[in-house]
């Protein structure tokens, strides 16, 4: 076992170290294709009519490599176009790596159901819509079903249509159904930042109940706060590349250290 | 130690394969209630925005029965190959090429109009055109019951041969299924298509005998090119449908299996070709 550990410096030492891999990234890269349009224009040039369109690379991922073992909750930290997302949405298979690999037990989920949901149907409904969409059966969802109700708050207005329901509501339904299954590894990108301090929470609670439920968990927030309570390991994407892997509380102390510093410099850069 | 052996130690496998057909069969019928209860409620909600809801499922048809009865049957009388009871025989082609327009404009947009849904949740691919096409062939069901009380109307008598709308509409369900997998790829690749397909299924309207009689018509042009005609699929079923519900009507029972190697061949085909691209629905190009 320690030998393969040895590349591993994230999890925690006695919880997770010993639980076997669920997720290998090895060497990920990402490489997108797009036209690039809209030159900056000269005042005077002759070729405003003329388009050119030139084909741009962007790298959004630089060779990131890690192991997820089963249990972890993962905080993923980083800046606004780090490559957070295009990593999450590399793991479950919706872009293709350009180079390296990555291995999973089974397919991660994204945490959301809205798109399977009809908003002319009632929450009751969608209930049962949402649960089938992510693989319960009809048996399943009957003994779910009130516990799912129950946890959204929403009793008094399940028979009524999702689409009168307010944004909050309807963000507390579908947090509610995607998380009534119990996923073996789940992604989570910035979905706790909705609804009222009560329902946050309960939120918290929930994701890590499916932690300890002998799942993994991805999370994606801005929040220093929501990885601080409910991650035990951190990884910090910067420009596409891996800066730092470990317990959640020691990343987290250098990204700020980081961002502190970049703002210090920005002022710098700016006087006046 | 390298990466890609832990992974295979503990067997893990590459994120962003495609199942064996075995598998992805298999994976499809474990899903068998999601694909029933997305048509059934999607159709639900479809018809329960609209104020007269479901009517609407017999009202679309029976309008454009309504506009070609008037054109054909009296504005444009005396054009040629004009059959015999030709209000019956448009409102059965109308009504019965109804199930394979949307079916090929439904299955055409299935995957591409539930991009968020294909990109959030695990689960094969090819639920949503069967989904789709399910929800049509609950549609069509009572524009079915519609269409035979109005054949009814114009001196129809039902007999023990009205259940040979059961192997029809079987094959011709199977049929459009085929046809929804091989346009649900297609509009993945070429986007544009989806711009193109009216104006396919408005060629096939003009091109399968729902105004006049395929075969009179062929005749005239060319009888060499009589095949054509007996093998064209949609003539087909209208042909069958024509022959079991019309006064004088003769089933042609020989269509049952050119319908049925059609809608076999067309399903194979489709399922496999749809099943090849399993990986590339929802990503990015």
């Amino acid at each position: 076992m320690s030998d393969e550990n040895s590349f591993d410096t994230g999890s925690l030492p006695e919880v997770t170290r010993n639980n076997p891999p669920v997720v290998v990234c090895d060497n990920v890269h990402v490489r997108y294709k797009t036209l690039a349009t809209g030159k900056k224009l000269k005042l005077g040039s002759k070729d405003v009519m003329t388009r050119k369109r030139e084909l741009r690379e962007v790298h959004a991922l630089k060779g990131i490599s890690f192991v997820a073992h089963k249990n972890e909750s993962i905080g993923i930290i980083g800046s606004n176009g780090s490559g957070k997302s295009t990593l999450m949405r590399s793991i479950t298979g919706l872009t293709p790596t350009s180079e390296g690999a990555i291995y999973a037990t089974s397919r991660p989920n994204l945490l959301g159901v809205g798109a399977a949901l009809i908003p002319d149907l009632s929450g009751a409904r969608n209930i049962v819509l949402g649960s089938l969409a992510l693989g319960l059966t009809h048996d399943e969802i009957d003994a779910k079903f009130n516990d799912i109700v129950e946890f959204t708050g929403l009793e008094d207005f399940i028979d009524l249509p999702m689409r009168t329901y307010s944004s909050g509501m309807s963000q507390r339904l579908k947090f509610a159904i995607a998380t009534s299954v119990q996923h073996e590894i789940l992604i989570v990108d910035e979905a706790l930042n909705v609804g009222d301090k009560k329902f946050r929470d309960r939120s918290e609670g929930r994701i890590r109940a499916i932690r300890e439920n002998a799942g993994t968990v991805f999370l994606v927030s801005h929040s220093m706060r929501t990885i601080k309570d409910t991650c035990n390991r951190a990884l910090w994407i910067e420009k596409g590349e891996l800066i730092a892997d470990g317990p959640a509380l020691e990343v987290i102390r250098k990204y700020q250290a980081f961002t502190k510093a970049e703002k210090a410099k920005e002022t710098e850069e700016e006087p006046g | 130690m390298d990466m890609a052996r832990l992974a295979a130690e503990h067997g893990l496998e590459r994120v962003g394969g495609r199942p064996s057909l075995p598998e992805y069969v298999k994976q499809l019928l474990n899903r068998s209630d999601f694909t029933y209860t997305l048509a059934k409620y999607r159709m639900q909600s479809e018809n329960e925005r609209n104020r007269l809801g479901m009517l609407w499922v017999l009202l679309r048809p029976g309008f454009s029965a309504l506009i070609y009865g008037t054109v054909f049957g009296y504005i444009m009388k005396g054009a040629s190959a004009r059959p015999d009871d030709f209000a019956p025989f448009v409102i059965i082609g109308v009504f019965v090429l109804e199930f394979f327009n949307t079916s090929m404009n439904g299955g055409a947009k299935s995957i591409i109009s539930n991009a968020s849904l294909v990109q959030s949740l695990p689960f094969p691919r090819i639920v949503l055109p069967i989904a789709k096409v399910f929800q049509n062939l609950l549609d069509f069901i009572p524009t079915f019951i519609f269409m035979a009380l109005l054949v009814i109307l114009f001196g129809a008598r039902p007999g023990w041969d009205w259940f040979l709308f059961i192997p029809l509409v079987f094959l011709f369900w199977v049929f459009n299924q085929g046809v929804a997998f091989i346009f649900a790829r297609a509009t993945v690749h070429f986007r544009d298509l989806s711009q193109v397909t009216p104006f396919i299924s408005r060629m096939i309207f003009y091109t399968s005998g729902v105004f006049f009689d395929l075969k009179v018509m062929i005749d005239k042009i060319n009888p060499a090119l009589q095949p054509f005609a007996d093998w064209q699929p949609i003539n087909n079923v209208l042909s069958i449908a024509r022959g079991i519900l019309m006064k004088d009507g003769v089933v042609p029972y020989d269509y049952f299996w050119h319908l049925a190697i059609w809608a076999f061949g067309i399903f194979i085909i489709g399922f496999v070709f749809f099943w090849q691209a399993e990986e590339r629905f929802g990503r990015d190009e």
